[in-house]
């Protein structure tokens, strides 16, 4: 005890020690915030750069090149003599594009030519045309003036004079440059709101590919995941911290479901294929089992969280209600429960943004198969935007390029809706205790 | 056993010779003249006739080592009993036999006689919810729920389903507070968190959460341990007040605060009951060494 007190060290001597290890303290200390700092600055330097760059390539893609055509229902041309389901069906609307294609440009003859001026307007041109008349089926042997699409590589070169004065030309012809030229000069060529990517399913046609398919697939997917992993994760985790014995076998539960945290997810998709596919014969490519396969995926993050919040709720609380009579299903109920809500909430969310993001575990349940159409329950066979993504980033056409970050947009918007909700739900939470 | 042997002879340096006369319901065999000896039996008077509580030959264990050794005690009916003495004697878990909280706790047994009015407390069909409405209990720390006010008080009643109507929980919820001195306080504001309150007054809002659903007994784990003299004052006066309608059993650290409110005073030492007295006695002339040590302030 003395010897430590009164060593040989006077106080200045031990006051001289000190300034002099001071200095390199100092330094040390704003080495150390340094790194915190440029750690923030790289990661925040990265999502710039990846905002940046999907923004500037997919921005283009919400905006779609149509020309203006004046159309007449012809029943020559169409084939049809009424409007009916039947003579619809077969009636040829394109014909009728191609006459007021003709018409507009008269001067072209020749076969080659006027099927190089045909492929101005997406194929897609008939189908409007088609409904419209449907519709409207007093418009036979009339003629109106409407907007279509125009073909992918036309919408390319459209959109790329903004950037450059020549364009890119890739598969246009400079004779069809003119014409596109021709058309814009006359106002009857202009870029508007591409409403046909947000109501549309997939399409080996750039212009009428939409992401609604895909959308309408993910959000589907994820309603069952959810439905599914947050009760049982939630039920798993209480009944583990609350109510289990501790005993060996408990313990092998947890190590188990940490491992199953880290298994990576296409193994999942693997025990989709061969259980719910094979084993249980539910349809291919649904959402039904890429949530079944999610909900298994996103459970061991579920509980893990779910855990990790109920044991962080006081157990004083715990002793006050049980103190007070509540039975073990009331103390969790009434008191544990509303406590650990944001923080299993936050798991949940965290859970869900993986399970948005995911993609191997789909494509070995078929959901990557191509499906045009906008899915209407949860057995319908459908796509997922991630998948959506991948499909379109592997297309060799040049309007896929915008479109496929339009889609990694959409996805994001879609993962910070509901990171907002979450984070909504969580302040009304835990405002109420 | 030999540990715990061992352990008292460091915690009692004194060295005194004991002369008090033996007490005679107690079948104490020897106290030897060196109290680092084992303490074999309870000295003083445990037993009572009027028992609300009644506990014979309790042993607790936690896993494989034992809490409580052989304890036999009497809390007579509408009156203060004070545990005291060192830490980790074993009071607090003998407390919470005595509403089962100690059930809650993974690898604690409980052995012996426990009973409520003749009731077995440790008996195969009790059910812990309504003997703990019966035997309510108040902690070390206050542990208002996250909740209001109003909901703290009611929510025994509740769950309890004392109440039929919106106006008599009203009442049980007014009363309640009123008995606990805290209504002149919160009336106004019975909708605001519990956890608002100051020390004090959660302790008391959680005394009135205790007896809102009038038990017959209420246990207090160092119920001041947590607050300023004003605010113990405050729950010592309730104490004595609540004493007319309830048996307490009490444990205190505060050896002034077990002899303002009891009336009877036990003293625990590593596990085993070394002496039960009336208060003063127990103060004034405590009969067995081991207590007159710890009350004299020579070790604890």
């Amino acid at each position: 005890m003395t010897d430590l007190t009164q060593s040989n060290l006077t106080q200045k001597q031990v006051r001289e020690r000190i300034e002099a290890r001071l200095a390199s303290r100092h330094r040390k200390e704003k080495i150390f915030r340094g790194f915190g700092i440029a750690s923030i600055a790289f990661g925040v330097l990265a999502v710039l750069v990846l905002f940046t760059d999907i923004i500037s390539k997919g921005s283009s893609a919400f905006v779609q090149t149509d020309i203006q055509l004046q159309v007449t229902y012809d029943p020559a041309a169409l084939g049809i003599e009424t409007v009916d389901e039947e003579s619809l069906a077969w009636a040829n609307f394109d014909a009728v594009i191609r006459n007021a294609l003709r018409e507009r440009f008269p001067e072209v003859t020749g076969r080659r030519d006027k099927r190089e001026l045909y492929s101005l307007v997406s194929n897609g041109a008939g189908f409007e045309l088609r409904e419209r008349l449907q519709e409207n089926p007093q418009l036979l042997g009339k003629t109106e003036t409407l907007w279509f699409n125009a073909d992918d590589d036309v919408d390319t070169y459209v959109k790329s004079l903004s950037k450059s004065k020549e364009g890119f030309l890739g598969r246009t012809s400079e004779q069809k440059a003119q014409w596109i030229l021709a058309l814009r000069e006359s106002g009857e060529l202009e870029k508007r709101f591409n409403t046909t990517f947000f109501t549309n399913g997939d399409s080996r046609e750039p212009e009428q590919a939409g992401i609604r398919a895909a959308l309408v697939g993910s959000l589907f997917t994820l309603l069952v995941t959810l439905v599914l992993s947050f009760p049982i994760g939630v039920a798993a985790a209480i009944y583990l911290e609350e109510f289990a014995p501790k005993n060996r076998w408990t313990d092998l539960i947890e190590v188990n479901i940490n491992n199953l945290a880290a298994v990576p997810s296409i193994v999942f998709g693997l025990l989709g294929l061969a259980i719910f596919i094979n084993f249980f014969e539910l349809p291919r490519s649904a959402p039904l089992v890429g949530g079944l396969v999610l909900t298994l995926m996103t459970l061991p993050t579920i509980i893990i969280s779910s855990r990790a919040s109920l044991k962080s709720v006081p157990p004083s609380i715990r002793e006050a209600a049980m103190g007070m009579g509540a039975s073990r299903m009331q103390v969790v109920l009434h008191h544990v429960l509303p406590l650990a809500m944001p923080g299993m909430l936050t798991g949940a969310i965290i859970g869900m943004a993986q399970a948005l993001g995911e993609t191997a575990p789909l494509l070995m349940i078929g959901m990557v198969a191509f499906i045009v159409d906008v899915p209407h329950g949860i057995t319908d066979p459908s796509t997922v935007l991630p998948v959506q993504i991948f499909l379109w980033a592997d297309s060799p056409e040049r309007a896929f390029v915008e479109r496929t970050s339009a889609a990694i947009m959409v996805l994001l918007a879609v993962l910070i809706t509901m990171n907002t909700c979450a984070v909504w739900l969580r302040k009304k939470l835990e405002r109420r205790w | 056993m030999s540990t715990m042997t061992l352990n008292a002879g460091e915690a009692v340096p004194a060295q005194k010779e004991a002369t008090q006369p033996v007490a005679e319901q107690t079948e104490v065999k020897s106290r030897a003249a060196n109290p680092n000896s084992q303490v074999d039996g309870t000295v003083g008077s445990p037993f009572c006739d009027d028992a609300k509580l009644r506990m014979r030959n309790v042993n607790v264990f936690y896993g494989e080592s034992q809490a409580i050794h052989d304890v036999s005690l009497d809390i007579g009916r509408n009156q203060v009993v004070a545990m005291i003495g060192p830490s980790g004697c074993g009071k607090s878990t003998f407390l919470r036999c005595l509403n089962r909280m100690n059930d809650t706790i993974e690898g604690c047994r409980v052995e012996g006689e426990l009973s409520l009015d003749g009731e077995a407390i440790y008996g195969p069909k009790v059910d812990v919810v309504p003997l703990r409405a019966r035997v309510g209990m108040v902690f070390q720390k206050p542990n208002p729920f996250p909740k209001s006010i109003y909901d703290n008080v009611a929510y025994g009643p509740k769950i309890h389903g004392i109440a039929s109507r919106r106006a008599e929980l009203d009442e049980i919820v007014e009363n309640s507070l009123r008995r606990a001195g805290l209504w002149n306080e919160v009336k106004d504001r019975l909708d605001k968190p519990g956890t608002g309150l100051s020390g004090g007054q959660q302790q008391r809002l959680c005394i009135a959460r205790a007896i809102a659903v009038s038990p017959e007994v209420i246990l207090m784990d160092e119920p001041c341990s947590a607050l300023d003299p004003i605010a113990t004052a405050r729950i010592e006066e309730l104490i004595d007040e609540l004493r007319e309608n309830y048996t307490i059993a009490i444990v205190t650290h505060s050896m002034q605060q077990a002899a303002r409110v009891s009336q009877r005073t036990a003293y625990f030492h590593l596990g085993k009951l070394v002496e039960v007295n009336d208060t003063e006695t127990v103060f004034t002339n405590p009969e067995h060494d081991l207590t007159e040590a710890y009350i004299t302030g020579r070790f604890g």
